[in-house]
């Protein structure tokens, strides 16, 4: 049987070169960064009694402690939400500078994604240390940390859906004579509105997780009650935040999840 | 007739940045109330000389004018009411299509009022009415507040028609308006062009592949290759061999 003649293939493609290359190089660094920082994978398990300890004593939740925290789990979700809103409408501005579709002038928007980078290279933990130095313990610290975060975060997820968009309506609004600004109301924000409310969700899912830890640094919310119930070494009290938080995030991205179905 | 033409070319030439050159001296007058129609391939420069008109692409030297008045200086306002007078109709339709129907014709109006009313969508009873009329004229009223991707092609490319009209435009640029549709609702698309063209006295100028089509619906013929006007005949002179010639590669007109 003779086959039909067909392009060859290099021998890069033939050996699958660059699959093996890559896979190689990946084990190479792996079990080189295991050694520089000599991370003892053995520990994790001789250590296990102590895991295990923990576990028996948060096994018998403090039941009547769940009617105090559900106050701070609100705090919580309160910070989260309006943490996550502020973020993403400061996003929205900086999104658009910064899409390459948009604005054709490189300064303006190296200058914008600079700055976004550098914003995005803060930790939330440092930022809600530096907060809590600020405004003092309580959800003041935790929410401008959030909007802070999201804000960093929200902007290059949502710059980055601004330059997929349909170029062809902004030059249907062009031809009409429409301004710059009439332009992206009218043919950019229907086309991206679904994916930043998905992604809006998304990181309320994200904040609303990062809420909790943010809380131990003293930037309110339900984290500053873990902090105490830890430090007290009362775990059943613990055990009551751990599960709470759980039902909490669960429910949220639950919500999160359908509602970004429905959307896209 | 010695009415001023709509249109005037003069020694127009595009060299794109790359050094392509997209037209060549290219010099015509297009009267007032005129159907014409471009022919020509694929790279010819029919698009590029569509958008000079309304100053979508800019040109590297010579000068156009529309109503006696050189464009080549205008920008900011002065770019918005010049194209604002121009309707522009594509072969992608490009509506919003997650928009209704009515926000889509209702943002050829935009033009007429400050940004801030715009983005409150704030337009007067009057324009809203205007709306409706404008979709009466290409027969999609029943339409009005369907999202503009649940309809058909031609269904769409009608819409873009009632948005251009809201422009109350001199002048319509249709750049292959029907390459993307099928010879039932090209036909509903042209019939409505013409219609524009005779009830309202409307310049209409059309990019077109179809020789075909270019006969039924022409005042006038051009024929541009390679950036260079080599063919303008009214219709009653356009023969068929003088089309295909136009489209043989290589070969002189």
């Amino acid at each position: 049987m003779t086959y039909p003649e067909t392009p060859r293939r290099s021998w890069v493609q033939r050996w699958h070169v660059k699959g093996i290359v890559g896979t190689v190089v990946l084990v190479v660094l792996l079990i080189a960064s295991s050694r520089m920082t000599g991370v003892d994978v053995g520990m994790f398990f001789s250590n296990f009694g102590q895991f295990m300890n923990l576990l028996v004593r948060m096994s018998s939740p403090a039941w009547d402690y769940t009617a105090v925290i559900i106050q701070p789990l609100l705090e919580t979700i309160q910070m989260a939400i309006l943490g996550t809103t502020i973020g993403a409408a400061l996003a929205i501005p900086f999104a658009v500078l910064s899409a390459s579709n948009l604005i054709h002038s490189r300064l303006l928007r190296g200058v914008t994604r600079l700055f976004l980078d550098l914003v995005r290279t803060l930790p939330d933990l440092l930022l809600a240390a530096i907060f809590v130095a600020i405004f003092g313990i309580g959800s003041t610290a935790g929410v401008v940390t959030l909007a802070i975060f999201s804000f960093g975060m929200v902007s290059k997820l949502f710059y980055e859906v601004i330059e997929t968009i349909d170029m062809g309506p902004l030059e249907a609004l062009e031809s009409v004579g429409a301004s710059k600004v009439t332009i992206i109301w009218y043919a950019v924000l229907p086309q991206i509105l679904n994916q930043f409310i998905s992604y809006f969700l998304y990181t309320l899912e994200i904040n609303v997780r990062a809420s909790t830890v943010l809380g131990y640094l003293g930037a309110g919310g339900i984290g500053v009650f873990l902090q105490r119930s830890l430090n007290e070494f009362n775990y059943s009290q613990t055990a009551v935040i751990i599960l709470a938080t759980l039902v909490v995030v669960l429910v949220i991205d639950g919500i999160s999840n359908h509602l970004r179905r429905v959307l896209l | 007739m010695t009415q001023a033409p709509i249109i005037s070319f003069k020694g127009v030439n595009k060299i794109y940045n790359n050094g392509t050159v997209g037209l060549k001296d290219i010099s015509f007058d297009i009267p007032r109330g005129q159907f014409l129609v471009v022919v020509g391939l694929s790279g010819a420069g029919k698009s590029t000389l569509l958008r000079t008109i309304n100053r979508m692409h800019e040109i590297t030297s010579g000068e156009i004018t529309i109503e006696e008045e050189p464009i080549n200086d205008y920008k900011g306002q002065s770019l918005r009411l010049l194209r604002r007078k121009i309707g522009m109709i594509f072969q992608g339709f490009n509506l919003i299509n997650r928009s209704s129907v009515e926000r889509n014709v209702l943002s050829g109006r935009v033009s007429y009022y400050p940004t801030w009313k715009t983005i409150c969508g704030l337009f007067t009873k009057a324009d809203r009415e205007m709306a409706v009329r404008s979709l009466q004229r290409v027969n999609l009223a029943d339409k009005l507040y369907t999202r503009a991707d649940e309809l058909s092609g031609g269904q769409q490319q009608r819409v873009a028609i009632a948005r251009t009209l809201m422009q109350d435009p001199k002048i319509i640029l249709a750049d292959e308006p029907v390459a993307s549709l099928d010879p039932l609702t090209t036909a509903t698309v042209m019939d409505t062009l013409q219609r524009l063209n005779r009830e309202d006295g409307i310049t209409v100028i059309v990019n077109l592949h179809s020789v075909a089509l270019a006969r039924k619906y022409a005042d006038r013929i051009i024929g541009l290759r390679a950036g260079q006007l080599v063919y303008d005949q009214p219709i009653a002179a356009v023969t068929e061999a003088d089309l295909n010639r136009i489209y043989a590669e290589g070969e002189q007109v």
